[in-house]
């Protein structure tokens, strides 16, 4: 792998990755209703998404879902992680350990279906959830992003210094008291990557929230995904440069917070 | 500091100690019951229910299946299940077809995606330092942005007279437009475009481990770079290639949007089979067989692979 | 005032001295694997006691049980008169030293230190005040407010060092504690440790591998191997008289040489051995005729010479097949007629002496006293 193959693979690669969304971009300002052919500069796909109820309303949904399954994925994911590294013999430790995987390499259709199944069970039954919507997703969020958090937190458990904790047992400290004092601060960068992580998995996910959503509670994949299947919109390339943009500020921010805690780092 | 003293001095914290002291519970066992009811409800429990209800027939009515138990007209309660949706699954060669096409479309998927990552992995992985952490986040950045979205970004290059069409006629090169989207084609792009930083990322990081001293020491030895390349890294890359093929096999064959919007009509994939049977035809008791049987077909072997590999890694 | 120390007082010498801790019948299983098997062990106030043994051998295993980490499988644990088999870690009078130091990365070295005394109930001024003080006593006052990865390996191992000391401890347990020092550090530091033990007064157990720090640092050693204590004892008592094979192997070099009993008299015992021949050790009581022992001589205890010592009744004819000049001393491996290579050593007391060199042929000699007879 030398010359001229290695630099040229590498370059079609990753035009092969971009070229996609940068012309997502482009005809994004495009003037005439024919995505792809160009008819002049214009803004007015913007201007139409921002008058789209539906869309805008969908995106409420989706950022609410998105919060809330994150916060619930970190608690539920945290705690799997935390028991599986630090108890070593408790009944139904093997049942845990592979429930707590197993969503990771679960079709999203069968976990989408089985949820859904099991909360209409539990409505004829129980009675509870009264019909689908905003619950439903995030309970359906939650199993499955706590999954990628559990990963994310017991690698980070495994490599911590487990004499940390030791230590501050040993200096008085309850059980309780070292988990929140030492445990919980050592861990929170992993932490916040798995609700980003999470945060984003949610906000992503179509399949599993098309099956357990229902009537007055479409995400905004829901509402993407019934508008493209018609084929191509312009005022989806306008949400798509909205969200990309958001993405690249997001990115660039954290870069500049990453460069500023290492110079302080080396300080 | 201070959050962990606040907390375990408040009433409420206290007052459920002493609760759960009086009931003989530990804290140790609220901290394990906490995830594992979640998951034995939300997970656990919902195969049962799945597993129940492909047992039943589909009706016209609010749920649209029947129920396990059922008054008999002499009053005595029956259990109403059959395997008739399974004997179905058997007998209906799509369903055959469908799995099997699945595998195929996944396996080709996963095949391209090394092709195509192996390369910008070993490239990132041998990259001098500024350069190599802005190429990485260069291959996660799409993955952060809407994967719907760079679904759809596709199909505006794929169209007809989308990007790739117009572009070739404009230079002379075909005189038609080709067909791209709606093809088996089509379904491969999607599947690699969207799973590529699965590929790239596991073996950026076995192939950064890789000895540089290993490489000097066989060229030192009189191997050229190519026998180099394939009798020292490949091999040792080896356990990076299954990683990332994993990861991109594994969403691949369940895959819904993107053989629903690049693929074809003929495009037959389970996962788009499973939606169909249950948006479209509201057979929620043979959409439930078809997962059960995807699950024991398709899902227990990875499992099954996946420890496996975890054991071996443990070595 | 200094506090009565017991590397003066020698408590484990006189008869009924009340331990301060007291460990009977320890034994730790993890599985198939037995980590410390049926150790007892007393400790005296104001002691610092060195458990010394390879890595595996137990002696980390028995710290942590000590420390409340682990409990016993077995047996039972006293400090201070107070059984410890229901106190968990963080009610225990003991501090604990970690090899890895393991300073909370999130909270300055202040803070650090603080943290025990924080838990014991102290306002945070009165906290802050002390810890400021012990963070005086390890010279470490100017660093107080930076992050433990701001700080060098030899001030990391001292806030440790602070912050286990700090709440005044009963018993303070130290694994390792200066293993991830450099050689020249570890002998300052090995000094300083002894300082501040006998300033505070505070019973001291040390783990290490290390023989050199453990004769340095201990008022007594115990030397552990495959969970069990082989031997306890003074620094000199481990090194002039092991009591088994092992011990005398283990701490320093020594020349080991098997025979069995032939003949005693009252101030001179009889060994006949196929590698040295007869050899004369001091009577020994409890050994009978023909029983198989093990005589062990320290390099030093030999005396090398050009010509036979006159009267000597351990002598041997041999040839010198290395020598290495050290400076204050020079070593020999000596090939004696039976085949057998002895390990010797010589202080150079004179410069200008003309010292016995290689290839030459050499008589080696030995009182009986400074063979040391054993059984195992």
């Amino acid at each position: 792998m030398r010359g001229w193959f290695l630099p040229m693979a590498v370059a079609l690669g990753f035009i092969f990755l971009y070229a996609p969304i940068v012309s997502l971009v482009v005809f994004s300002f495009n003037e005439s209703r024919l995505v792809t052919v160009w008819g002049g500069f214009s803004t007015r796909w913007y201007g139409e998404l921002l008058r789209d109820r539906q869309i805008l309303g969908s995106a409420w949904v989706s950022l609410q879902v998105a919060f809330w399954s994150a916060n619930l994925a970190v608690i539920v994911g945290t705690l799997g992680a935390f028991v599986l590294t630090r108890f070593n013999r408790f009944t139904g430790r093997l049942l845990l350990t592979g429930m707590i995987t197993a969503p990771l390499v679960m079709p999203e259709v069968i976990t989408g279906l089985s949820l859904l199944l099991l909360f209409v069970s539990m409505e004829l039954t129980l009675g509870w959830p009264a019909g689908r919507g905003l619950t439903t997703i995030v309970i359906a969020h939650t199993t499955f992003c706590a999954a990628f958090v559990a990963v994310i937190a017991q690698s980070r458990l495994r490599q911590m210094d487990e004499s940390l904790e030791e230590a501050a047992r040993d200096l008085g400290a309850g059980p309780v008291r070292v988990f929140f004092d030492i445990t919980l601060p050592v861990i929170t960068p992993a932490l916040v990557a798995g609700w980003l992580l999470a945060f984003t998995l949610s906000l992503d996910d179509l399949v599993i929230a098309s099956f357990v959503s229902g009537p007055g509670a479409s995400t905004l994949p829901m509402v993407i995904f019934s508008k493209v299947r018609l084929g191509v919109s312009p005022d989806v390339n306008a949400l798509a440069t909205i969200i990309i943009g958001f993405v690249l500020i997001a990115v660039l921010i954290a870069g500049w917070l990453m460069r500023r805690a290492l110079r302080r780092g080396f300080q | 500091m201070s959050a962990g003293n606040a907390l375990t001095r408040s009433v409420p914290w206290r007052g459920t100690a002493w609760a759960m002291g009086k009931l003989g519970l530990s804290g140790r066992t609220l901290v394990i019951a906490i995830p594992m009811l979640w998951l034995l409800v939300f997970f656990l429990a919902p195969f049962f229910v799945l597993g129940r209800i492909s047992l039943a027939e589909a009706i016209i009515a609010r749920p649209p299946f029947t129920p396990l138990f059922d008054r008999a007209p002499d009053g005595s309660l029956e259990i109403i299940a059959s395997l008739e949706n399974f004997r179905f699954l058997i007998e209906d060669a799509l369903y055959r077809n469908a799995y099997l096409s699945s595998i195929r479309i996944a396996l080709v998927a996963t095949i391209f995606a090394l092709l195509i990552g192996y390369p910008i992995a070993y490239y990132i992985a041998r990259a001098p330092e500024p350069r190599r952490t802005i190429l990485l986040l260069m291959v996660i950045l799409p993955f952060w942005t809407s994967f719907l979205l760079r679904v759809y970004a596709w199909m505006g290059f794929l169209r007809s007279n989308g990007v790739i069409n117009n572009t070739l006629i404009s230079l002379g090169i075909i005189d038609a437009p080709l067909r791209m989207l709606q093809t088996d084609f089509a379904v491969y792009i999607g599947i690699v475009y969207t799973y590529l930083p699965f590929m790239i990322l596991p073996l950026y990081a076995n192939l950064t481990k890789l000895d540089g001293a290993l490489l000097e020491a066989s060229s030192d030895l009189g191997a050229s770079p190519m026998v180099t390349f394939f009798t020292i890294t490949l091999p040792l890359s080896l356990p990076g290639i299954v990683a990332g093929s994993m990861l991109v096999f594994i969403p691949a064959i369940g895959e819904y949007v993107i053989p629903a919007l690049l693929g074809g009509p003929d495009t037959l994939m389970i996962g788009r089979v499973l939606w169909d049977e249950f948006f479209s035809s509201r057979d929620w008791p043979v959409a439930s067989a078809v997962a059960i049987v995807m699950l024991f077909l398709v899902v227990a072997p990875i499992m099954w692979l996946q420890s496996i590999q975890n054991r071996r890694g443990m070595d | 005032m200094q506090p009565a120390i017991a590397a003066d007082t020698k408590p484990w010498r006189s008869e009924g001295a009340e331990p301060f801790i007291s460990v009977r019948g320890a034994t730790k299983r993890f599985g198939d694997f037995t980590a410390v098997s049926d150790v007892d062990l007393d400790i005296y106030k104001g002691e610092l006691f060195c458990l010394l043994g390879e890595s595996g051998c137990g002696k980390s295993t028995l710290l942590r049980m000590l420390a409340g980490f682990e409990s016993p499988t077995q047996g039972s644990i006293r400090i201070d008169g107070e059984d410890m088999a229901q106190v968990p870690p963080d009610r225990r009078p003991t501090n604990m030293m970690f090899q890895s130091y393991a300073l909370f990365p999130h909270m300055t070295v202040e803070k650090n230190v603080a943290y025990g005394l924080l838990r014991e109930g102290l306002k945070k001024s009165e906290a802050f005040a002390r810890a400021g003080e012990m963070l005086r006593m390890v010279k470490l006052e100017k660093q107080a407010k930076r992050k433990p990865d701001q700080l060098s390996g030899g001030q990391r191992q001292r806030v440790a060092l602070a912050r286990s000391l700090v709440k005044r401890p009963k018993l303070l347990l130290l694994d390792e504690p200066l293993g991830a020092l450099d050689k020249k550090l570890r002998e300052e530091t090995q000094f300083e440790l002894i300082k501040i033990q006998e300033t505070l007064g505070v019973t001291f157990i040390v783990v290490t591998h290390d023989q050199d720090e453990a004769m340095t640092l201990a008022t007594r050693i115990g030397v552990m191997k495959d969970g069990i204590i082989e031997q306890i004892g003074e620094p000199r008592e481990i090194y002039e008289t092991p009591n088994s094979r092992f011990v005398a192997d283990f701490i320093g070099t020594v020349n080991l040489f098997e025979g069995k009993v032939d003949a005693a008299a009252p101030d001179m015992m009889r060994l006949t051995t196929p590698d040295l021949g007869d050899v004369m050790v001091p009577p020994q009581p409890d050994l009978t005729r023909g029983q198989q022992v093990w005589g062990a001589v320290r390099p030093e205890r030999f005396a090398i010479t050009r010509e036979r010592p006159e009267g000597a009744v351990n002598a041997w004819r041999g040839h010198v097949e290395e020598m290495g000049y050290i400076g204050h001393l020079s070593q020999y491996r000596v090939r004696l007629e039976s085949g057998m290579l002895i390990r010797a050593s010589q202080s150079n007391r004179l410069r200008d002496e003309d010292p016995i060199s290689w290839d030459e042929q050499v008589w080696l000699s030995l009182a009986p006293r400074a063979i040391r007879v054993l059984t195992r």
